[in-house]
């Protein structure tokens, strides 16, 4: 019994949340003294498989199929469906991607179990393990326990272990060629692609003041544009502003808008739950103006105003006029 | 065409949160509820859809006796019917359980189209979707931008990360679960609101719908999670704390 962790792949290499879930797992297996395994799933998947065989692991598995060439669903649920009653694991651990949002819980299923999604955290008391996740947009943790016989299906998010901590050593390989048919792969996946070039490339901006939903009205935006111009800084948005098209997408930034590293990222309004803050924890300086004290955002920021951003911005917006000035 | 949404009530963004005494859900009784903000979409991508192809929306809802304020304000914007599995409690239920009990009320909706949120903002399980479908058998996508539906198939964008898309194409029926900004919302009119009060509303008991009880994941403690906090907060009136922030900013950051 053991942890099984699945990587994820792109464009060749192994993603780094890939090497995150693999830290993730190799903690958990500690924890209650059990291996720790992995397996990556695709058609000519050998390199891949070499890469993990980098870290302290008891098996490397090579899922190796050409339906799994493409992503789809069905292919890669029914792959690992497959994996996973070959290897027994215990736990079955993967990184909280797009991709695994997609699959992840249709495997669970094959197994009457749930998937728990986007952990945090993972602690072991009294031979039991008990996974922390993240509630109300990052307002609340709750610590959960899962019932039942194994195996159990977690999915971790981004950036909550750290890709660096993996330990290093030797893997035995397996190549395992699941039983996949054609005809029980129902969608037809198409290229991924990017929209046309952005007018806007944020990722080079050094000064970015990001507006979130706290700005309550389109009409409201003038006060962070006037922010924005007094620092000489780019406008960038969360997902509801962009969503609400008061601001065009190119300028929302997290996980599927930009990632931003700017000098300073002054944060008006915006919440930060995980999926605006994986876009721009990068950021050197990161301000952050909200009413609620408790917000999540505080906790990336190096400097806080707490408190009614209609009343603060457009002071500081004076004020940096003003230092500017003279 | 038949389209079946599946719409969650949750509670109110800016409602303040107060963990329960059992610290294992929060304070109900003061709270504010409305639309889970992803299922808005949902709901407005399928009244687009029935406009232009024909057909019935109809909205699918579990939780307590409260969420049927949720489901009338789904009708008054045009949703034709709904169906409300009846839960005593909000929290009690994982995903799997949820779910499978969506997923039997709506095999007998004999829908064309699933469409749910692409995730929660209470739970955040941003699975329901995906489970559905496989306990119905059908095909599904996720995180859709973009509805193209062709007859005997639907041609969908998907979002991928770092702003990337994709699309895919399935037979139908499928389930898709949709992503916030696939469109842009409709308020409800007078006429709407007028019109709701007349639609039907099926109720179901959960018990009804004969799901077996599974091995659940189980919320042992909830709490306010411990601040990594390394903010300075700048502190003084409104007019200190403008002139105090540039002034670190300034010299402490050196950012200007
Ligand atoms: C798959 C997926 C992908 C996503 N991708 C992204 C993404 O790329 N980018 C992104 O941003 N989000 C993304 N999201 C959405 C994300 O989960 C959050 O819903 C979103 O970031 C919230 O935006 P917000 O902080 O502006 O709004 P809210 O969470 O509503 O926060 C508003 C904030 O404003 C504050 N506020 C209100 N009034 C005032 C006032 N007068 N003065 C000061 N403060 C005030 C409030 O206290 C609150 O903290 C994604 C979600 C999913 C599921
Ligand atoms: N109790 C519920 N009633 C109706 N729909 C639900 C319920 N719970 C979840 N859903 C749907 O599933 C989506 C994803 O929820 P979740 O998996 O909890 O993140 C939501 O956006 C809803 O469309």
């Amino acid at each position: 019994m053991s942890v099984l962790v699945i990587a994820e792949h792109a464009d060749g290499a192994l993603r780094r949340m890939s090497w995150e879930a693999v830290a993730a797992g190799q903690e958990l297996a500690r924890a209650l003294d059990i291996p720790c395994s992995a397996a990556v799933a695709g058609h000519n998947v050998s390199a891949l498989a070499g890469e993990l065989s980098s870290a302290r692991l008891e098996r490397v598995y090579a899922v190796e199929h050409q339906l799994l060439d493409a992503y789809t669903p069905d292919g890669y649920a029914r792959a690992f469906e497959l994996l996973v009653r070959h290897a027994a694991p215990r736990f079955v651990l993967l990184p909280h991607t797009y991709q695994v949002r997609d699959f992840a819980p249709k495997l669970a299923t094959r197994f009457e179990r749930v998937l728990l999604s986007d952990v945090i955290a993972c602690r072991v008391e009294d031979g039991k393990a008990l996974f922390t996740r993240q509630l109300f947009q990052g307002k609340l943790n709750a610590d959960v326990s899962l019932g039942g016989e194994p195996p159990y299906f977690i999915s971790v998010q981004a950036g909550a272990w750290r890709a660096d901590q993996v330990s290093q050593g030797e893997s035995q390989a397996e190549t395992f060629v699941p039983e996949l048919a054609a005809g029980a792969i129902r969608t037809r996946p198409e290229e991924p692609f990017q929209e046309a070039k952005r007018a806007v490339d944020l990722s080079t901006a050094e000064l970015i003041v990001a507006v979130g939903r706290g700005i309550q009205d389109k009409d409201n935006l003038h006060l962070a544009e006037d922010l924005a111009r007094a620092l000489g800084a780019e406008l960038a948005a969360s997902r509801p502003i962009c969503d609400n098209t008061w601001l065009p997408m190119e300028r929302q930034v997290g996980s599927s808008g930009q990632t931003v590293s700017p000098k300073l990222y002054v944060a008006v309004g915006i919440s930060g739950a995980i999926q605006h803050l994986v876009g721009m924890k990068g950021s050197r300086t990161v301000v952050a103006i909200n009413k609620d004290p408790d917000a999540p955002i505080f906790d990336v920021a190096d400097y806080g105003i707490v408190g009614d951003l209609f009343e603060v911005v457009p002071l500081l917006t004076a004020e940096l006029r003003k230092a500017k000035g003279g | 065409m038949r389209i079946l949404v599946a719409v969650k009530q949750v509670i109110g963004r800016d409602a303040p949160l107060r963990v329960n005494a059992a610290r294992t859900w929060v304070e109900e009784n003061d709270a504010t509820f409305e639309i889970n903000e992803p299922d808005a979409y949902a709901l407005e991508a399928a009244l687009q859809l029935k406009e232009k192809h024909g057909g019935e929306v109809a909205v699918l809802c579990a939780g307590p006796e409260r969420a049927a304020k949720t489901i009338r304000e789904a009708l008054a914007k045009g949703a034709d019917r709904a169906v409300h599995i009846e839960l005593p409690e909000a929290a009690a239920l994982d995903a799997l359980g949820t779910a499978s009990l969506l997923a039997r009320a709506a095999e007998a909706e004999k829908p064309d189209l699933v469409l749910t949120g692409l995730q929660s903002d209470d739970l955040g399980l941003g699975q329901t979707g995906v489970v559905m479908a496989e306990r119905m058998g059908l095909p599904h996508a996720t995180i859709i931008m973009e509805i193209d539906f062709r007859g005997a198939a639907v041609r969908v964008k998907r979002e991928l990360e770092g702003g990337w898309f994709q699309y895919v194409e399935m037979p139908v029926p499928a389930v898709l679960t949709i992503q916030s900004g696939i469109a842009k919302l409709r308020y409800a009119t007078l006429m709407g609101i007028k019109k709701a009060r007349s639609k039907e509303i099926k109720t179901l008991a959960a018990a009804d719908l004969g799901i077996p009880s599974h091995p659940a994941a189980v919320i042992e403690r909830l709490y306010m999670p411990p601040r990594a906090r390394q903010a300075q907060i700048v502190e003084g009136t409104p007019q200190e704390k403008a002139a105090r922030l540039v002034d670190k900013l300034r010299t402490e950051a050196r950012v200007l």
